[in-house]
């Protein structure tokens, strides 16, 4: 455990000192959901009902511009291949990199996204589904897009394939986490739609990590 | 005669929709045995050629 | 344990069996058509719009399991590393994902006449059009590499991750209240369409079946071809 930790701080650290991965992350989420207003048009009425979409795909997306960096460092300085040896199983060191990466994006989007349903008009019955539909959605995308960042590892053009790998991906956590508010707001339990976030994510965190595992076996052979 | 054939490409109406479908999956069919046919006699072609070289 | 794995004795099996299969196809590729255009009658409902099942079924069976053989060649290629696996995941490839083109465009033109909309976003729907963006996805991500071997391994790995598509696209109509029809004729108790369509359906199923594996085994013929000019070219 003390070495899944420090695989994580290590991740988290390098990432701050990066120039602050999650500052970046979030100014897109910000710019691109502020671009809507002006590609539809101000009126609250149709804000309010592209709202949950709107967030849930620009979410998406900032969540996949950090991605090609997951394992780029490592790969590139060779300290991938230390990490394949390490005695700590490769898996499990996937699944400290996929909640660092979770921690300096998933995390912050879920803790803004509020305020960006605010500036939507999003319908006030819906921001808990949307606040825990993220919480829980998110991690899940971080987990995917480990498996697909893996993929690409020194492939040419490596960042628009692992768009098109990735993004077909999604498209079950976006249609559970985008569902889970409209049912609120038209009054019916969001429950069904957070549970299979769930189980999407329970699904995940096995299953990610031994793919990603194997990808990036494959890659430092 | 002429008015038979009329009667059965008009697909009970449904003509725009039913040629359409059965155009679209011979035209996509043809085009995958033609691209993996003419590169598969391509290659007999130079193997051909290059066995030829040989002594 | 693979009988026809050694790649001569592959050329040989496939060099034995290919006029047969070719031949067959065209036999029932041309029998089908017939059977779907002229003997079968118009649905009671649906009219002659019907006819677009005979080929709207075939594809979208043809396109799942063009995506098995992609899978189970892929998790051969891993555990046993053979080269035959690799190269008969990498040609099924583009012929699942020409089937599966055929599958959305046939059953948009369905859906109009019928639902009066050329495309709903229901979970069979979306679910087919995943499974098309992973063939394109795979297709990609194998020529993305300088090292061939990289790009077969890392395409056999999305394959399998793919995987968990096929069950969704073969459940989605029962899981989720949906436009589409739910599964008239692989279901217990037996097919629940008529058998004067049931019969030109199952000639033309079994048509377009063979035309994928005979075109798969062209491709694969063409594959090893292409390996045995480059090994002749490297002593010349």
């Amino acid at each position: 455990m003390s070495g899944f930790l420090r695989l994580v701080r290590r991740d988290l650290r390098l990432a701050l000192r990066q120039g602050g991965d999650a500052a970046m992350v979030l100014a897109f989420f910000l710019l691109t959901v502020a671009l809507f207003p002006f590609g539809v048009g101000p009126e609250p009425e149709v804000l309010r009902r592209i709202a949950a979409g709107t967030v849930w795909v620009t979410a998406l997306l900032a969540a996949l511009l950090s991605l090609e960096r997951l394992f780029l460092a490592d790969y590139e300085d060779g300290s991938l291949e230390a990490l394949v040896l390490m005695p700590l199983p490769l898996e499990i060191q996937v699944l400290a990199k996929a909640l660092a990466h979770w921690l300096t994006t998933g995390l912050p989007l879920t803790v803004v996204a509020p305020l960006l349903a605010l500036l939507l008009h999003l319908d006030r019955s819906g921001y808990g589904a949307l606040v825990i539909g993220m919480a829980l959605g998110t991690p899940t995308l971080s987990l995917i897009g480990a498996v697909g960042a893996a993929l690409t590892l020194g492939a040419r053009r490596g960042g628009v394939l692992l768009s098109l790998l990735v993004l077909p991906l999604y498209i079950p956590v976006l249609i559970f986490g985008v569902g889970a508010v409209e049912a609120q707001i038209i009054g019916v339990s969001a429950r069904p739609h957070l549970l299979l976030l769930v189980a999407l994510l329970l699904a995940a965190i096995p299953l990610a990590p031994v793919a990603a595992a194997a990808a990036l076996r494959q890659a430092v052979e | 005669m002429m008015v038979a054939i009329e009667h059965y490409l008009a697909m009970g109406g449904y003509a725009v929709f039913v040629w359409p479908a059965f155009a679209v999956a011979v035209l996509i069919m043809a085009a995958l045995a033609i691209d993996s046919v003419a590169g598969y006699r391509r290659r007999l072609r130079e193997l051909a050629l290059l066995e030829g070289d040989l002594p | 344990m693979f009988r026809f794995a050694n790649p001569a004795r592959f050329m040989r099996f496939s060099a034995a069996i290919l006029p047969w299969c070719a031949g067959a196809t065209a036999l029932l590729l041309a029998a089908g058509l017939v059977l779907a255009l002229f003997v079968s009658p118009p649905d009671y409902q649906q009219g002659e719009a019907v006819r677009i099942m005979y080929v709207h079924v075939p594809a979208a069976y043809l396109a799942s399991l063009a995506y098995a053989v992609v899978a189970v060649a892929s998790a051969v290629s891993l555990i046993w590393r053979h080269p035959l696996a690799d190269i008969a995941a990498q040609e099924a490839a583009p012929l699942g994902a020409g089937f599966t083109l055929i599958c959305l465009i046939s059953g948009s033109l369905w859906g109009e006449p019928m639902w009066g909309t050329w495309w709903v976003w229901d979970a069979r729907l979306t679910s087919v059009l995943v499974l098309f963006f992973l063939y394109l996805g795979y297709i990609a991500l194998v020529h993305a590499f300088d090292d061939p071997t990289r790009g077969a391994r890392a395409g056999a790995i999305l394959a399998l991750v793919g995987v968990v598509n096929l069950p969704i696209i073969k459940f989605s109509v029962d899981w989720w209240s949906t436009l589409h029809q739910p599964e008239s004729i692989f279901r217990l108790g037996g097919p629940t369409i008529a058998a004067a369509m049931l019969w030109p359906l199952a000639v033309m199923a079994l048509g377009f079946t063979l035309f994928f594996v005979t075109l798969l085994l062209v491709r694969m013929r063409s594959r090893l071809l292409a390996a045995k000019i480059r090994a002749l070219r490297l002593v010349g």
